[in-house]
């Protein structure tokens, strides 16, 4: 077997160099994915360029803007993180759902995306709270909304000297709130059937004035599902609101059959995850007044 | 093409080998190293049989790359007793009976470490959810979990 080359660059400029140098390296951050991929398999890379001696990649920072999260920073870190769990719960707890706590030792919101399963936890929670990612290249960094990042299963936007740097949450505003949840056959450590992560904000008589509602497992890509979002402001979850939002859901989901659900039993189980993840996330966020 | 030399520190001592660069920290472990202990179960981070502490935080050491160990603290299931006194939780599972085979002990040991300098007092519902990426297929867990919950209360210093 040929070697690979390991690097570890300490800049982005570096990275990026050194992946617009060699069109076979490949990034490497928490690694869950890709060196799964090549104990089953698949052809080493011609280097791995590990991220995560980058010291700006390692930043977590909350303020009044929200927060700024690198692309090394592991999944434990940001769901042990109280401020990250206070501000954007369903964002930590589909976080807290990747894997094992082995996994989540290594396994970062920057590979979640990147690897473009329709069934990552994380990306639909990023979606509903309207993240951003800033992918780094030669020539600069670019921000776009995580939705528009994956255009398949196993592929992105990005090109092969590029890396998602960093991820930007904006702050929430008042009485705003999310929540994630995920159905999958047994209590732990399994792949989404169907995925589902809401984000609310109430005026002051609960009113919802916006949302964001965003699905998992049902489609080629993750889906950011508006005409479910259309259903629920306005309202103040009535039941109404509740079946118009999760019939929307429905009609959204393009699911595959596949040992894990039908196509029919996802496209129900879509709508059944709005609804609950919409009430969930209503109660967070009149807590939090 | 030449092995990449990496230094790094093992459970306290420094330590270095020669490498791959696609190596994976546990065969190093194992085979360059002779640290056995730290097992080999699915190799595509599924079982937790390798778990390992890697600078301070529990991972699957069969996904990691052994080149990332430069610089860093690796602590495996060789640094949990010391000398030939077994830590409170390798005497609790040896207490409870909460092994058979033995392959996913190593790992379970280390990650219950790990859960209980992060939660001294889990509930057992806690205690599941966090180690419920180490598989046992002889147990039926009930057992490693009374372990675990019994360790945790000696490590509290409260009788059991």
């Amino acid at each position: 077997m040929l070697s690979s080359r390991y690097e570890a660059p300490e800049t982005i400029a570096d990275a990026v160099a050194l992946l617009a140098a060699d069109a076979d390296a490949k990034v490497i951050a928490g690694g869950t994915d890709l060196l799964v991929q090549l104990r089953l398999g698949a052809d080493a890379p011609s280097a791995f360029v590990d991220i995560k001696r980058i010291p700006e990649l390692h930043q977590l920072e909350i303020d009044g803007d929200g927060l700024r999260c690198g692309a090394a920073v592991p999944a434990a870190e940001l769901f042990e993180n109280e401020q990250v769990r206070n501000l954007w719960p369903g964002l930590a707890e589909a976080t807290d759902l990747i894997g094992s706590s082995q996994i989540q030792g290594r396994a970062t919101w920057s590979g979640n995306l990147c690897n473009a399963s329709p069934a990552a936890d994380s990306v639909p929670a990023l979606i509903a709270v309207g993240a951003q990612a800033v992918i780094a290249s030669p020539g600069g960094e670019r921000t776009v909304p995580v939705e528009d990042i994956c255009t398949a299963p196993g592929k992105n936007i990005l090109a092969s000297d590029e890396i998602v740097a960093r991820f930007i949450v904006p702050a929430p505003a008042p009485r705003s709130s999310d929540a994630y949840l995920r159905l999958i056959p047994r209590s732990e450590m399994d792949i989404a059937v169907v995925g589902a992560s809401v984000s609310l904000t109430l005026d002051a008589r609960g009113t919802v004035t916006a949302a964001r509602v965003a699905l998992g497992a049902v489609a080629p890509t993750v889906l950011l599902v508006s005409e479910a979002a259309n259903a629920l402001i306005g309202s103040s979850l009535d039941d109404a609101a509740l079946d118009a939002a999760a019939a929307a859901a429905s009609a959204a989901a393009n699911p595959i059959d596949d040992k894990r659900g039908t196509v029919a039993y996802r496209k129900q189980i879509a709508g059944v995850l709005t609804k609950r993840a919409a009430r969930i996330a209503y109660d967070r966020a009149q807590e939090r007044g | 093409m030449t092995k990449l030399h990496i230094e790094t520190e093992i459970n306290g001592e420094p330590s270095e080998f020669l490498c791959e660069g696609q190596q994976s920290l546990l065969d190093v472990l194992r085979d360059e190293l002779g640290l056995t202990g730290t097992k080999e179960g699915c190799t595509t981070g599924d079982c937790g049989a390798c778990s390992v502490m890697l600078d301070g935080r529990l991972v699957p050491s069969c996904l990691v790359l052994a080149a990332e160990a430069q610089g860093r603290r690796v602590d495996t299931i060789e640094g949990v007793a010391t000398g030939e006194k077994l830590h409170p939780i390798q005497q609790k599972f040896l207490e409870h009976a909460a092994l058979q085979c033995g392959i996913c002990t190593p790992g379970l040991i280390v990650a219950t470490r790990a859960l209980l300098e992060k939660n001294p007092d889990p509930t057992e519902t806690e205690a599941r959810y966090f180690l419920a990426g180490n598989l046992c297929r002889c147990t039926g867990y009930d057992k490693i979990i009374r372990a675990v919950l019994d360790a945790a209360a000696e490590l509290r210093g409260e009788a059991a």
